[in-house]
């Protein structure tokens, strides 16, 4: 692939899976099964991540775990500053959110200003009885004051690095790869 | 995209990113409110009369956390003949970002756009006979709702548009707005009520409701306009009812998926006819909370970013 040129592979599809796999057991472990679970991804592939980390969940409590997605991108401190972007879908189960306990995924957690928006968002549609936060890359650089719960893998990356999460659903296949940097 | 003026101006893809974004504020409905206009300031500046269309741009921006400042004609100082340029020039000196404006003359959207006198962005929310592109997107919007998905256009549907083709900016901006998209496009008017240069519209003309009623996948009847009729158009409005009025019996000559649309306001029991106005097939309500959305995706591509 050539967006890959240059970069190189930290997760294989098996590293993915298994690092969802342990996300999942860690929030059927603190939650202590709890049965008010709201999984809500961030579009786009933290949409396909929650997806997954639910099927996980509802596997290892066997129960059906609500699911949805967040588009954040009209609570964006941003927008100004770049072109429009399209907007993403939405969904969250009728009833789901309120006084529930809402679980954010993202794919790649960066400045933490997708997340602050994502919690401006969940303010705006009901009031969960408290929000945690998994995301499959943690790679540094905090801006703002906010940090996961749960973490499939930290990894250090330098400011001009990018990192690239693929997944078969919309990519093709599983990988996360980091290129760019010197 | 920096005003939105007319509904030729809009290109294939800005369209159906419009009603995608509609789409999405729909998804969002659940939402108290949309921080995403905070800091914004949003003037309604409405020469003529409207119910639908001033309170749906003032709801689609409060819901966006804008600004919004109304101005009617009556009851400011253009009761004492203050010009269109001093009403903008003001407008500028409160700085607004975007000038929502309905006017009697045509090309008064144009005029206050191009002029110079504002820096802000201009939303042509109807110019006498000439467009209001907004409502030709929230009627596009409503028939893909019923026939398509979001990301696609219109392609393969067949739509009506009934009445004062003449004196109708909805018709116009409509014409052009759906064979944007794609759909085919009839109108249906008697001689008198059509503009000069129609033949060389996107669509097809006929005389006749006849003659495409059992085709059409949306029917779109129009207001007849006492308001703008200054000549006799019709010999009478019974007479105009009974050749081109939507009554029951009509309705039954159309598919069974066929939807019926109206802009707004209704003459029930002249252009149609209050059974079929209350029928399960008319979306005409759903078209005025379709309005709001619009309104949003438009206000939202205009002030937040800096290009479609």
């Amino acid at each position: 692939m050539s967006q890959n040129v240059g970069s190189r592979l930290v997760l294989d599809a098996s590293e993915i899976a298994r690092a969802l796999t342990r996300i999942s057991h860690e929030i059927d472990e603190r939650t202590k099964g709890a049965n008010d679970v709201l999984v809500l991804g961030i579009p786009t592939r933290g949409a396909y991540l929650a997806q997954r980390i639910a099927s996980n969940l509802s596997k290892i409590q066997g129960n059906e775990i609500n699911v949805g997605t967040l588009d954040i991108t009209l609570f964006r401190d941003d927008l100004k500053r770049q072109p429009i972007r399209a907007l993403l879908p939405t969904y969250i189960p009728a009833g789901s959110l309120e006084d529930s306990l809402v679980i954010l995924v993202d794919d790649v957690f960066f400045s933490g200003r997708t997340i602050r928006a994502a919690l401006d968002a969940l303010n705006e549609f009901g009031r969960p009885r408290a929000v945690q936060l998994a995301v499959l890359i943690d790679r540094g650089h905090r801006e703002l004051p906010i940090r996961a719960d749960y973490v499939g893998k930290n990894l250090p990356t330098s400011m001009d690095e990018k990192v690239t999460v693929q997944l078969s659903e919309i990519d093709g296949e599983d990988a996360v790869y980091v290129g760019g940097g010197q | 995209m920096k005003h939105l003026l007319t509904s030729e101006s809009l290109t294939r893809e800005e369209t159906i990113a419009l009603l995608d974004t509609a789409s999405r504020m729909r998804e969002l409905s659940g939402a108290k409110k949309l921080p995403t206009l905070r800091g914004f300031t949003v003037v309604n500046l409405f020469f003529e009369d409207s119910t639908r269309t001033r309170i749906s741009f003032e709801a689609a921006a409060k819901r966006l956390s804008a600004d919004v400042i109304n101005f009617s004609a009556k009851g400011s100082s253009v009761s004492k003949g203050e010009s269109l340029k001093d009403t903008a020039l003001t407008l500028q000196a409160m700085g607004a970002d975007a000038v929502v404006i309905r006017h009697p003359a045509s090309g008064s959207a144009e005029r206050l756009a191009n002029a110079g006198w504002i820096s802000g962005s201009v939303i042509n929310a109807g110019d006498g006979t000439h467009q209001h592109p907004t409502q030709a997107l929230l009627d596009a919007f409503t028939i893909r709702n019923h026939f398509g998905e979001v990301g696609g256009d219109l392609q393969g549907l067949s739509i009506a548009i009934v009445g004062d083709i003449l004196h109708s900016r909805v018709a116009r901006s409509n014409v052009f707005l759906l064979s944007t998209l794609g759909a085919k496009v009839h109108v249906v008017a008697p001689a008198t009520l059509l503009p000069i240069g129609v033949e060389k519209w996107p669509c097809s003309v006929h005389f006749s409701l006849e003659e495409i009623l059992g085709e059409v996948d949306a029917i779109m009847m129009l207001r007849i306009q006492s308001e703008r009729m200054t000549d006799s158009y019709f010999p009478s409005e019974l007479e105009y009812s009974k050749r081109y009025g939507l009554d029951q019996e009509r309705f039954a000559m159309m598919q069974d998926h066929a939807i019926i649309m109206h802009p707004g306001p209704m003459n029930r029991g002249l252009e149609i006819s209050a059974a079929v106005a209350d029928n399960a097939r008319s979306v005409i309500v759903e078209q005025v909370s379709n309005g709001v959305l619009i309104r949003m995706a438009v206000l939202f591509h205009i002030l937040a970013g800096e290009s479609l």
